[in-house]
């Protein structure tokens, strides 16, 4: 399996002397086409400051992040920022949707930044929202559509067009657990497609949707769980029936 | 899960035969509760000794026999329905004297302890997770078992999360490998016994402290 996203012996520090602090220590991470990876952690494991590195929002004190076996260290800041719209979506907990667009306008805003044009862009855009299963509320408001719908809409902004790489941060925090759950297998679907999927939360529900999980304590990937036996394993007899 | 009840439900809807009820019973219950064709016969029998069920077979052969719910059966499954589950005798926790215990295991490292604990947990979270996304979405009975055991596993893992975030707030331990806790003696002497003896361990932690659930 090809990695999609790789992170290669990651470490990142705020601050210097008494005030240095160790958001990441050496983290190596690969997620593959297909796959979607959760990162547990407590507040202030490091989860966000993974986030945003992995996503080529901020720059690593040592190490490399590789985005399709893209160095995006080496090129130049226009050619991350363009890389960053073409190659990576982000989904939030708080959705982030731009307030004075439409739905299908929030979606198509990332292609459009990156020169497609309006009326291809719009085609990806419906797709993306059909996928999700929003194409109706294509033309609304964010303020007109429900939680669920906003977050849908969330996922079709992150997954439009090339998109390789997914990475969301708590996506499913102001839902409810039935909300979430779909949210989730959105999200699934969304990798299966070909996508390497990564969400940091602490819900330890969401966490197991994933196919993986890893878990981070003081900026260190401490654990992860193995590879999922079949649920066959599950359909042996109880003792006390 | 009380298998008899479920037989009772099911025959509500109407009588049927034995084989039936199996299938159904282990349809509604998203095939995660197999159960053999033998129990539910044992199972029948007792309900029509108790005159909960009658059936209409005189040949005795289970196979040929059609059940139904006698009016005894109908307010049995009512009351039954209602009646909360036994949550006043919760069992004692076997992970809360575990994590209790080691504290006062000299060079334990107790947070790695509630890590492997976690882990253990989650991995069995992914199972009934996956079993949940594999299926179609209106798959209601697989949705309610899976949800029931998610739900019961993902307290543990909260327990565990505020186990380890406690466990962070201490301070260093002493050069003898014991937690720097153990200097208040109140609090050492009701965990050195419920070290000694795990069955007292829920009683020692006193209230408050997740020992029951």
């Amino acid at each position: 399996m090809t990695a999609l996203l790789e992170l290669r012996e990651v470490s990142k520090v705020y601050g210097t002397g008494a005030a240095e602090v160790h958001a990441l220590r050496q983290v190596s991470l690969s997620v593959g086409g297909g796959e979607l990876v959760a990162v547990m952690g407590p507040s202030g494991s490091g989860k966000s400051t993974l986030l945003t590195i992995a996503g080529s929002l901020e720059e690593p004190t040592s190490g490399a992040v590789l985005i399709t076996g893209i160095d995006l260290s080496g090129a130049s800041h226009n050619d991350q920022a363009k890389l960053r719209r073409r190659l990576i979506g982000y989904v939030f907990q708080d959705f982030n949707l731009l307030a004075g667009l439409t739905a299908v306008e929030n979606v198509t805003l990332p292609l459009e930044l990156d020169g497609v044009r309006a009326k291809a862009a719009r085609s990806a855009g419906m797709k993306a929202l059909a996928e999700l299963g929003v194409a109706a509320q294509a033309d609304r408001f964010p303020d007109e559509l429900s939680g669920g719908q906003r977050q849908r809409v969330a996922i079709a902004r992150a997954v439009v067009g090339d998109r390789q790489v997914l990475l969301a941060d708590e996506p499913t925090g102001a839902l409810d657990s039935v909300n979430s759950e779909t949210v989730m297998r959105l999200l699934r679907a969304a990798c299966q497609r070909g996508v390497a999927g990564v969400v940091m939360t602490h819900d330890p529900q969401l966490a197991s949707c994933a196919d993986r999980v890893l878990f981070l304590r003081d900026g260190r990937v401490i654990d992860q769980t193995q590879a999922l036996p079949g649920p066959e394993s599950l359909l042996t007899p109880g003792p006390s029936r | 899960m009380s298998v008899r009840h479920a037989l009772l439900a099911l025959l509500s809807e109407g009588p049927k035969y034995g084989l039936r009820l199996q299938q159904e019973f282990e349809q509604r219950t998203g095939e995660v509760w197999p159960l053999n064709v033998g129990q539910v016969y044992m199972t029948l029998q007792r309900l029509e000794r108790a005159g909960l069920v009658e059936s209409d077979g005189e040949n005795g052969a289970g196979t040929q026999k059609r059940f139904r719910m006698t009016p005894a059966g109908r307010a049995e499954l009512d009351s039954w329905l209602r009646t909360p589950p036994g949550e006043d005798t919760p069992p004692r926790d076997e992970l809360v004297i575990k994590v209790l215990i080691s504290l006062r295991v000299p060079g334990a490292d107790v947070r790695d302890i509630v890590q492997a604990h976690r882990r253990h947990m989650i991995e069995l979270m992914q199972r009934y997770s996956h079993l949940k996304l594999a299926a179609a979405e209106d798959d209601i009975g697989l949705a309610l078992i899976a949800d029931a055991e998610l739900f019961r596993l993902e307290g543990i893992v909260r327990w565990l999360d505020a186990a380890d975030a406690r466990l962070k707030l201490l301070p260093a331990p002493d050069p003898a490998g014991l937690p720097a806790m153990a200097a208040a003696p109140a609090r050492a002497a009701a965990l050195a016994s419920a070290a000694a003896a795990p069955a007292a361990a829920a009683q020692a932690a006193g209230p408050g402290t997740g020992a029951r659930r």
